[in-house]
């Protein structure tokens, strides 16, 4: 099977058929540099995402905007926001503070990046 | 010195992230009396609204949100106490350095600054600079004006989206209306490439199975109250419509995303040169405008792709305002700097030739160059090249320029040539 992963690193933007046998990759082409092999490999065994959105704060005008701590797999990202949507938030919220822990047992945190009085 | 007005050693106008690192370097480098003047009633500028992350990989070696990169900078400002005004519209600015100001709390105020650094960032160009033919109902916005209803206000423009211009606030706005909830139909580019980051085109549009129509644009804006369709057509390569190629699009809004604009109404006001390539003043290698004492960086020079490059020349123009104030001019010979092929916009466009110093060189591609070279020439002597797999408009290439490589006040020229 054949993946085609378009690189990101520079504009470039190399466009590299990555080859599977199964889970395993055989064959990576069309990358000009390491950089682009190094982000094949990843966006075709385990691509992941940091999302970011902003939720509703109650008793406050203006809404909170939060961020996964650290990457999240790709294809929960719809399930995360979902997830986010349900924490019941209240003024005062600081930049930092861990809005929904461990989201989706995930091991990441979401946290506030920036502060709602 | 006038005999009213409140007198200060340096006058910054806008507390965005350009403002903010100008003010915390001419702070640094023991300028104490510096006031910022902000129109928003928060410091921080439009990274307040770029709420999704990547901010901060050059400066930081982190990938921050814009609240959080722009965060770092104001408590940086507040540990030196830096005196920052927001809601304080700037009126005017003159070129004897005689600043007005009002705000609702301290009323109409005259300043006078013995140093001024314009950082009042750039605007989108709206529906009305395009030309496109159509009905003139609701649903229109750029696509910043969009992201500050979503990301500050709280709320949602539309729910049936198309994208005019793959810019990178356009490209970011197609995801976060997707993550909210709506649904993105397609994203219309009129040149042949995108202006957008690669890595914007590929987790904004490719991510959420939004589809990139380049050499497209809208022909018509159909809708009585509120848009209700827009019709798109492939465009020739002399960017004109392909009768037969139209397709049509039932959506409630239509955002824009085609080109940042500097924001200069004060800078013509005092007179300053304007460049007609970046639309900003014209400067030399430290930042001072073509008025004397008056400097500008960030995006009210020319507009950048990462704020991380805003933060480096800013700090590079606070630094210069200081020493302006310590040695009262930048007197003395200066090199010009002219766009050669491919090249548009270079900043600076003058070089002093006060001490030996590195210069960055920016630039914009004209188009889009695969396996070429950035050259820039004195006369016939090679100063510096920099090769590149691809140059792009998209973005923005920066040359460090030696200036003990420089020979008499010849015009240096920056062009681009294949290899």
């Amino acid at each position: 099977m054949e993946k085609q992963i378009v690189c990101i690193n520079c504009p470039l933007g190399c466009r590299i058929t990555v080859t599977m046998d199964g889970n395993e990759i055989t064959k990576i082409e069309g990358n000009t540099c390491k950089r682009g092999e190094n982000y094949a490999r990843q966006e075709v065994l385990s691509p992941v995402r940091v999302i970011t959105a902003v939720l509703p704060v109650e008793g406050s005008s203006v809404p909170v905007s939060v961020k996964t701590a650290a990457p999240v797999p790709k294809n929960k990202i719809f399930e995360c926001m979902s997830e986010m949507s349900k924490a019941n938030l209240k003024a005062p919220i600081h930049m930092g503070d861990v809005i929904v822990p461990n989201i989706l047992g995930t091991g990441v945190n979401v946290v506030a990046t920036k502060s709602v009085e | 010195m006038a005999a009213y007005g409140i007198d200060v050693d340096i006058l910054i106008v806008g507390a965005g992230p350009a403002g903010l690192a100008a003010a915390v370097a001419a702070k640094e480098a023991g300028i104490d009396n510096l006031v910022i003047l902000e129109r928003e009633d928060h410091p921080g500028g439009i990274l307040r609204q770029c709420i999704h992350n990547g901010f901060g990989l050059h400066r930081y070696n982190e990938e921050l949100t814009g609240p959080e990169y722009a965060q770092r900078d104001i408590d940086r400002a507040e540990a030196l106490g830096i005196d920052i005004r927001c809601g304080t519209t700037v009126l005017s600015v003159e070129a004897d350095h005689t600043v007005t100001a009002v705000s609702t709390s301290r009323g109409l105020e005259t300043y006078k600054a013995k140093a001024i650094i314009l950082a009042m960032g750039c605007r989108e160009r709206p529906r009305g600079a395009l030309g496109i033919p159509g009905s003139r109902c609701a649903g229109i916005y750029t696509a910043g004006t969009a992201q500050k209803f979503v990301n500050l206000e709280g709320f949602m423009p539309g729910k049936k989206i198309v994208i005019l211009g793959s810019g990178d606030i356009g490209l970011i706005m197609a995801r976060r209306m997707t993550l909210q909830g709506a649904k993105v139909l397609a994203c219309v580019e009129l040149m042949p490439y995108s202006s957008g980051l690669k890595r914007n085109i590929v987790q904004c549009l490719d991510d959420y199975g939004i589809p990139l129509y380049l050499s497209h644009t809208v022909i018509d804006i159909e809708g009585g109250e509120r848009l209700t369709g827009v019709t798109v057509a492939k465009v020739d390569e002399h960017r004109m419509p392909i009768p037969g190629s139209e397709i049509h699009f039932d959506c409630d809004t239509l955002l824009l995303s085609v080109g940042l604009i500097p924001e200069n109404e004060l800078s013509n006001q005092a007179g300053l040169e304007i460049s007609p390539f970046t639309s900003g003043p014209v400067v030399n290698d430290v930042f001072e405008s073509s008025v004397p004492g008056i400097f500008a960086c960030g995006n009210v020079l020319h507009v950048h792709d990462l704020v991380d490059y805003v933060s480096q020349e800013s700090t590079e123009a606070g630094k210069a305002a200081a020493e302006y104030i310590h040695r009262e001019s930048f007197d003395g010979k200066n090199v010009q700097v002219m766009d050669g092929n491919g090249v548009r916009g270079t900043v600076p466009q003058k070089i002093l030739l006060n001490e030996e110093k590195k210069v960055n060189l920016m630039f914009r591609p004209s188009g889009v160059f695969e396996k070429a070279q950035a050259v820039v020439m004195q006369g016939d002597t090679v100063l510096v090249k920099k090769r590149a797999q691809i140059f792009t408009p998209g973005e923005m290439v920066v040359i460090p320029l030696d200036t003990t490589k420089l020979s008499g006040e010849e015009p240096i020229r920056v062009s681009i040539e294949k290899v």
